[in-house]
């Protein structure tokens, strides 16, 4: 019987059948952060209940965290009561804390991955809804709410339904300018962000093949945004060189066996999915959102589409969305002044999306007015840039660079919109006031057309910007 | 633990329509900051119900006819986005006992269930009739009847569903996970013991 990676680890970590239909399911890797974990903490507390597996658990702090004046106490006295909490719950439990201090904190999907944690055939729960990411390393990872961590500090296994499985082609070669993150806006743009309820997405097709490690986690991290709860990769030798050497990967003679563990979990050839669909990667053109949520994308050539145009059901979100864009029907996307550029997110602030918009910001200059802050995805990659220069090509060329964390994603720290500017943005949500100001507009794009944005003040076509052809 | 067993439940509803409600317009990130979910209540959909300057805007939560619904009625793929446990609990301390949409986005419903906040599907033409009824009736009682699969409203019927592990969850009183998760930790062990990461 043919199987899917899905199948695989399913059946490795099933515990048992719960009665109504539900799986236990095995949880091998519990990362945790200081926003949705303390009230879990505190259940358990309420339940006289323990950690069950504190040595599967990790944690690091990203949400609240300042970018920019991170000395303890935090001026903004709720973040400083969370990341106390969150450090006296750890110590408390005995897990393993990516601390301030530490050098490794960052965001908590960035972090997994770089210490090596994040690995093939293995289950891995967060409670935040881009734990999808780490799929890319042929991992079945899900995003979880509160009590369900509660679930997985007290017994290490979820009560959770097996999803259905669409495999998702993407064939051929990207053209110039055009990134990881114009693949899964265009895959959420054509099956929209409820497309995915009920699946996991598992990536492949050349496309996939040839991307690197990190292009495939920034596909990951947005299943959740098509309505996929989970979306990974066939795990390959390109997952394995970029674990190798790793802080918490498998050493010496463990290698060797978790190679040939690990290489087993990849779907079986010729397996029968519960869909499949196709796109080739030349059909893609740089993307951006012009709404109110991920699925709302056009390539950057295109006009902002006029309601009466869509399908019937589309129209009222549409009009609501233009409203609060303070966008016309029909104008082209392109020309749209910006106030802010924001580089960074779980998304695309890894260390290759920063080298790459280095190569080309290098000797250009952020147009007058314009915000334009970076902020790398942890204290990990902040260091390796600083190291390779890249930090001060951003700095020199008028970008902020600032300290790793979610930052201006959600704004959940001192990193906020005001009123209602327009942020060209690397990260993964536009929701209406998803950036922390509720007028605030957000535009998603890929790190390259970020900086387009943030030199020329304007959404941008980043080839035209940066001559690439 | 000895949970109820919700089989069935009454009260008046509120609609508030529209497609893709997400997690951070039921409940805004900067209200997260918080290490208990006390107090949550008064944020549900706060920047859709009040202006800058705090004052209320226009919206079907700040209309005194609707005060008190325990039903609320939206659109499709309700409760999309974010994983945040904050958003059901968000509605729950508002006072909401159920949810009746088109479709939800899986992680809140998920949230939803295990906090006893039952989520029913229903047809698109069915929540627009309630939702008719409830406009011509801000008083009318709704009643969810999780066995039979309905909502009656004014004595007409409407089919309101969930997925049967969510439903027999809800109405065997099993809605909250940890009991039976608990009583698994034997085999727990077991299959940890079979994974070499885990060592």
């Amino acid at each position: 019987m043919k199987e899917t990676l899905l199948d695989k680890v399913w059946a490795a970590h099933t515990v048992r059948e719960l009665p109504n239909g539900s799986t236990q399911l095995l949880i091998g890797t519990h990362l945790i952060h200081e926003v949705t974990s303390p009230q879990a903490f505190g259940m358990l507390r309420d339940l006289g209940l323990k950690v069950k597996f504190p040595q599967r658990t990790f944690a690091t702090v990203d949400h609240i965290v300042p970018t920019d004046e991170r000395e303890e106490p935090f001026s903004d006295q709720l973040a400083d009561e969370m990341i106390k909490a969150l450090r006296a719950n750890c110590r408390e439990a005995g897990i393993t804390f990516f601390d301030l201090p530490t050098g490794h904190q960052g965001i908590v999907h960035i972090v997994g991955p770089e210490q090596g944690i994040t690995q093939p055939g293995t289950t891995i729960a967060c409670g935040d809804s881009h734990t999808s990411t780490h799929g890319a390393f042929g991992a079945i990872a899900f995003g979880i709410g509160t009590s369900q961590v509660r679930d997985v500090l007290a017994t290490q296994t979820m009560a959770i339904r097996k999803p259905k499985v669409r495999r998702i082609n993407v064939d051929g070669k990207l053209s110039p300018g055009v990134y990881a993150k114009d693949v899964i806006l265009h895959i959420i743009r054509r099956l929209g962000v409820n497309g995915g309820i009920g699946f996991a997405y598992e990536y492949g097709g050349s496309t996939f093949d040839a991307f690197t490690q990190e292009e495939r986690m920034t596909v990951c991290n947005m299943s959740i945004e098509g309505g996929a709860r989970v979306g990974y990769v066939n795990p390959d030798k390109t997952t394995f060189d970029y674990l190798q050497g790793r802080r918490y990967a498998p050493q010496g003679a463990a290698w060797e066996k978790a190679l040939t563990r690990w290489s087993a979990f990849a779907s079986d050839a010729g397996v029968a999915y519960d869909d499949v669909v196709g796109f080739h990667a030349g059909e893609i053109a740089p993307t951006v959102t012009w709404g109110i949520n991920p699925g709302q994308a056009i390539f950057i050539d295109e006009r902002v589409p006029r309601p009466e145009d869509l399908a019937e059901k589309d129209r009222a979100t549409a009009a609501e969305a233009l409203a609060h864009m303070k966008l016309t029907p029909g104008q082209p996307i392109k020309g749209v002044p910006v106030d802010v550029a924001f580089l960074g997110s779980c998304t695309n602030a890894r260390l290759s999306d920063l080298t790459e918009v280095a190569r080309y910001v290098k000797g250009r200059t952020v147009r007058a007015g314009v915000k334009a802050i970076v902020v790398p995805g942890s204290q990990g990659v902040a260091t390796l840039a600083e190291k390779m220069g890249i930090a001060e090509i951003f700095r020199a060329a008028g970008f902020e660079w600032r300290g790793a964390g979610c930052s201006m994603c959600l704004g959940m720290n001192p990193d906020k919109l005001v009123g209602d500017q327009l942020c060209a943005s690397s990260s993964n949500r536009n929701f209406k006031g998803r950036q922390g100001s509720p007028t605030g507009r957000t535009v998603l794009m890929s790190p390259l057309m970020v900086a387009a944005a943030a030199i020329t003040g304007e959404i941008a076509d980043a080839r035209e910007v940066f001559s690439i052809s | 633990m000895a949970l109820d067993k919700i089989t069935q439940i009454t009260g008046r509803g509120v609609y508030v329509p529209g497609d893709d409600t997400d997690t951070d317009r039921i409940i805004p990130a900067r209200f997260m900051k918080c290490v208990t979910f006390d107090g949550l209540g008064e944020y549900a959909y706060y920047d859709e119900r009040r202006a800058d300057d705090g004052t209320d805007k226009s919206h079907p939560l700040n209309d005194p006819r609707f005060f008190g619904a325990r039903f609320l009625l939206s659109g499709s793929n309700f409760g999309c986005g974010s994983s945040r446990e904050h958003a059901p609990q968000a509605l729950y301390r508002f006072g909401f006992r159920a949810v009746l949409a088109e479709s939800f986005a899986e992680i809140f419903f998920g949230n939803s269930t295990t906090l006893g906040m039952p989520c029913a599907v229903m047809a698109a033409g069915d929540l627009r009739a309630l939702a008719g009824l409830i406009e011509e009736d801000p008083a009318l009682l709704i009643t969810l009847d999780l066995l039979e699969g309905k909502v009656t409203a004014a004595d007409v019927d409407f089919p309101a569903t969930l997925p049967d592990h969510a439903r027999e969850a809800l109405v065997s009183g099993k809605w909250d996970a940890i009991a039976d998760l608990l009583e698994g930790l034997p085999d727990v062990e077991r299959v940890a013991a079979t994974l070499p990461y885990f060592a």
